[in-house]
């Protein structure tokens, strides 16, 4: 019989946190600028300059460790991590290996299996490299040092999850924290959230742990998901052939479905780590603490139990709007303007669930506004347009966030209220559609249907469909 | 009147009262370098033109009565290892050869505030690292007072610029001595305040958690002065400290009755030259017959701060001079294949033995397996000897000591046997492990005509203890004879 085996995994993942300004100058942390354009001596490595921590990166890393049941590190240090590599300006990353500032936490993840709990090791912070760019025409490589100093968590957790399902669990259990704290918006694909995968196998049963390998370059869930498939079975296939996993750090290619070696443990440097001398060790007063606990957002269990009281709108809709702190905060907001929860919900639930998945979209990226939203609801309110012509706007103000009203007006979707010329319009397709009105009065339902589709067509979508099926019937009853 | 003869505040002085134009003096200083520095090099860049040009603009400001203060108009030489902007930073090494910094020194910003005019940069011990400015890639500098000597180090350009009247103060740092051992070796006064006084932010470090800013001077006034302008809270420096007490001229008071002086035992045993011993027990006499207070004490650690001091500065060394790799700015090799080559290149063509020496001994006090035995015990061994200081604060107002066992060797005698060169740290290193301010001044003259140095160590932020002593000791000295013919 086949040897059963169970598959051990544990996380490293990076967040770049949302401050205006990088952990150890004034640069702004702003995505997508001109290269080396939010840069100073301070980033860049030059000679004589000297790293000033800033504050907030310390209050948003206290907060994920609150939010994540962490011991906070109330004398915390950084130190210095040397290795040489041209993104890295001084070639010593600044970061923390001696005094995280948070560690012994963990969070609860649900999944088919049911609850469980993945400890969190530590959380510490750091700082980002710079990018390099490759340039094949010219044989030389560029760099761009924007993002040297964005400040950084890694949340390292224990080997505690078993399957894809509960890292996939898991990440999304971290993301909607942090994004629920406002720490950042954790896009995978934009890398302000990235996960490395320690994953190891070993046989039911057994008490210790298989040799493990790291993998990186995940970008996305389905690629996390796919690359713990991949090398689950690589490993099983190597052990089942009576070969050996290696220690080592693998790079996933999720075009290929493949990974392959980056570097072993016998090639692994040695990083001299030693307390970075340019800064003073961070003291975390009780007043600190408590100021940073005071100021915790609403979570989102909390969160669920309020808009059960507060908006009476069903638990389903609650759990996929309250699983996305964006939606979550669109959903207030609109509801906040147009007093109107269940159509606010319907919006989101229905219209823009199809568009998100459309466009492969994620929540986080809706652009929208809640003014333009509760907009487009008090018109269909209004009877100003009909809900046909309400997605078709929808479908714009979602691309671009347009003013609705403005919309409707200029490309004259309002519905006609004139029921004179709405009657004339009816009394002539009745007249040319006798076959029709002929069938309608032999029982025909379907007749009725294809007589307001003409009317509606002839009016160009702009007529109440309430009021056409009345007039239409008294026409036809008359 | 021969404005070389003046020191800094006196020649402020006489240019506030219109008696010396700024121009004046950065012309007198000009000519003495024309004369002097072809053969003494103490400086690796001078910049004439610019000082010119900078003399009008402070003249028209001092005249216009918007620059009053006590240093406006005085040329100022500034160590090698401080950023200025749009001048030359070299450190002097040849992997900085050609940097120019986009920004200057906060310490360079506050002399400059005051109206002090920058005649050039001083050479010294490449990456301040050695004590006789021989380790410079750009040349020795010779000591004013015997050519044959060196000037001490690292800051040896600093120090010999202004015994050699090549400028009025200059800027060093000092890492394990760096400013009062060339001091000592010039005879001029040179002063490490406590450390987190001055700014760091611009100063190229060697080791960051020793290294501090700190005037060399005339004498003890214009030391005080200086340091009064260049202390500064800084939030660009983490480790600057806020203090409220920097009025150090306030302390230039002729009077020590009462002070508690302390003598280490420990700083007179074997390898103090004996005409050295004389000179440092004569001047604490001195102080005696002027109401001070002196006994004898134990600082026996001081044994170990040799050890420690190296274990520290060199790992701290060997991560800050890892920036210096061809990439962003400095030297870099000219043929290689990849990235690796051209690090290696780079790195072994740029930076010279001495400095290649701290990098490999601190990258192995730093890895792992050793880090434990050796940095980590050497943060130990640290944190005693500044027990054992505050122990002795508790029973002293200052303590009295030799700057360095001997006066300045001969050049070319110390970088063959670098151990002995660093035993001849033994006096002042652990006034930087302990964060202490200490100041060196002139006592007198060994046999073969070289300066003393006179050390006196102060409790942190007690620098005005120090400056009183200080100045009490040299006005009951007496004007300390320059050189003949110089």
């Amino acid at each position: 019989m086949a040897k059963q085996y169970e598959t051990v995994i544990g996380l490293e993942v990076h967040v770049e946190l949302a401050t205006k300004t990088k952990i150890f100058c004034g640069c702004s942390t702003e995505f997508g600028g001109a290269p080396n354009t939010h840069t100073c001596p301070v980033c860049t490595g030059m000679p004589g300059s000297l790293p000033v921590l800033n504050k907030q990166v310390v209050e948003y890393a206290i907060a994920v460790g609150l939010a994540t049941n962490c011991s906070i590190t109330r004398y915390c240090k950084f130190d210095r991590k040397n290795y040489f590599y041209p993104d890295n300006p001084q070639n010593y990353q600044i970061s923390q290996l001696y005094l995280p500032i948070c560690r012994n936490g963990g969070v609860e993840i649900e999944t088919e299996t049911g609850k469980k709990v993945v400890g969190i090791h530590e959380i510490h912070m750091e700082e980002d490299a710079g990018k390099l760019i490759h340039d094949e025409w010219e044989n030389c490589s560029l760099v761009d040092y924007n993002r040297s100093g964005v400040p950084l968590i890694e949340i390292v957790s224990e080997p505690d999850m078993r399957s894809a399902e509960e890292v996939i669990a898991y990440l999304e259990k971290l993301r909607l924290i942090i994004q629920y704290l406002g720490a950042s918006d954790c896009k995978l694909q934009e890398g302000s959230m990235r996960a490395d995968v320690n994953l190891s196998v070993r046989e039911v049963g057994a008490k210790e742990f298989g040799t493990r390998t790291e993998m990186k370059n995940l970008n996305s869930f389905k690629a996390i998901a796919r690359a713990i498939e991949g090398e689950k079975n690589r490993q099983i296939d190597l052990l089942n052939e009576g070969k050996k996993v290696i220690q080592e750090t693998r790079r996933w290619d999720d075009t290929k479905e493949t990974s392959y070696a980056m570097r072993s443990k016998e090639d692994a440097q040695d990083y001299r780590y030693f307390p970075d001398p340019d800064l003073v060790p961070v003291r975390i007063s009780d007043e600190w603490l408590e100021e940073i606990k005071a100021n915790q957002p609403e979570f989102r269990t909390e969160k669920m139990l309020r808009y059960k009281e507060e908006y009476d709108i069903p638990d389903y809709d609650i759990d996929i709007i309250t699983n996305s702190k964006h939606l979550a905060d669109i959903f207030e907001a609109t509801v906040a303007i147009c007093n109107q929860p269940k159509k606010v919900s319907n919006w989101l639930m229905v219209e823009t669930m199809r568009l998100l998945k459309e466009h492969e979209m994620e929540p986080e990226d809706i652009v929208f506004s809640p003014e333009n939203l509760a907009k487009l609801i008090l018109l269909v309110e209004n009877k100003a347009i009909n809900s046909t012509v309400a997605k078709e706007v929808f479908e714009v103000v979602f691309d671009k966030d347009i003013d609705p009203e403005a919309y409707v007006e200029e490309k004259g979707l309002k519905t006609v209220n004139d029921q004179g010329a709405l009657r004339k319009t009816i009394e002539y397709i009745v007249e040319a559609n006798q076959q029709s009105v002929e069938d309608y009065h032999n029982g025909k339902q379907k007749a009725m249907g294809f007589l307001v589709g003409q009317t509606m067509k002839a009016m160009q979508g702009k007529a109440d469909p309430a009021m056409v099926n009345r007039i239409l019937k008294e026409i036809l009853e008359s | 009147m021969d404005i070389l003869d003046l020191t800094a505040v006196e020649l402020a002085a006489k240019i506030k009262e219109k008696e010396v134009s700024v121009l004046d003096a950065v012309e007198a200083v000009i000519k003495q370098i024309e004369e002097k520095e072809e053969k003494l090099h103490c400086y690796v860049t001078i910049d004439k033109e610019g000082a010119r040009k900078r003399a009008e603009e402070v003249q028209k400001a001092i005249d216009a009565g918007t620059l009053t203060g006590p240093l406006a108009g005085v040329p100022v030489a500034i160590k090698d290892n401080m950023c200025t902007k749009d001048m030359l930073t070299t450190c002097s090494s040849k992997i900085l050869g050609n940097f120019i910094p986009t920004y200057s020194a906060e310490a360079v910003i506050k002399l400059e505030e005051a109206g002090a005019v920058i005649i050039g940069k001083t050479n010294m011990d490449e990456f301040a690292m050695g004590s006789t400015t021989e380790t410079s890639a750009f040349g020795v500098t010779k000591n004013p007072w015997n050519e044959e000597h060196v000037p001490g180090g690292s800051s040896g350009g600093s120090a010999a610029a202004v015994a050699a009247d090549e400028c009025f103060f200059s800027l060093g740092s000092d890492t394990g001595g760096s400013i009062r051992q060339p001091a000592s070796f010039c005879g001029v006064v040179g002063m490490k305040p406590t450390y987190g006084t001055v700014s760091r932010y611009g100063l190229i470090a060697y080791g960051s958690s020793l290294d501090q800013i700190g005037p060399l001077a005339k004498d003890v006034t214009d030391c005080a002065t200086i340091l009064e302008v260049i202390s500064s809270y800084d939030v660009k420096d983490s480790t600057s400290v806020e203090r409220k007490d920097t009025d150090f001229t306030k302390a230039l008071v002729n009077d020590v009755t009462g002070m508690k002086i302390g003598i280490p035992k420990d700083y007179f045993k074997e390898g103090l030259d004996p005409d050295v011993k004389e000179a440092v027990l004569a001047a604490a006499n001195l102080l005696k017959e002027k109401g001070a207070i002196v006994e004898e004490f134990d600082l026996s650690l001081v044994e170990y701060a040799i050890p420690t001091y190296y274990t520290i500065a060199a790992a701290e060394a060997s991560s800050n001079l890892e920036r210096f790799d061809g990439v962003k700015y400095g030297y870099r090799t000219e043929d290689y294949e990849g990235l690796h080559h051209m690090y290696k290149k780079t790195r072994s063509e740029g930076f010279g033995e001495e400095v290649k020496r701290r990098i490999m001994l601190g990258s192995f006090v730093l890895s792992s397996g050793y880090y434990d035995a050796y940095y980590l015990k050497a943060l130990k061994v640290k944190a005693l000897i500044k027990k054992a200081f505050d122990e002795a604060f508790a029973k002293y107002d200052v303590i009295l000591g030799p700057v360095a066992p001997t006066t300045a060797p001969k050049l070319g005698s110390s970088l063959a046997e670098p151990i002995k060169m660093y035993l001849g740290d033994i006096y002042t290193i652990s006034v930087n492990l302990a964060g202490l301010p200490g100041i060196s001044v002139p006592c007198g003259l060994d046999k073969a005509g070289l300066p003393i140095g006179l050390q006196l160590i102060g409790n942190t932020f007690e620098e005005k203890k120090l400056i009183q002593t200080a100045f009490t000791y040299e006005q009951a000295r007496g004007k300390f004879e320059k050189k003949e013919g110089k």
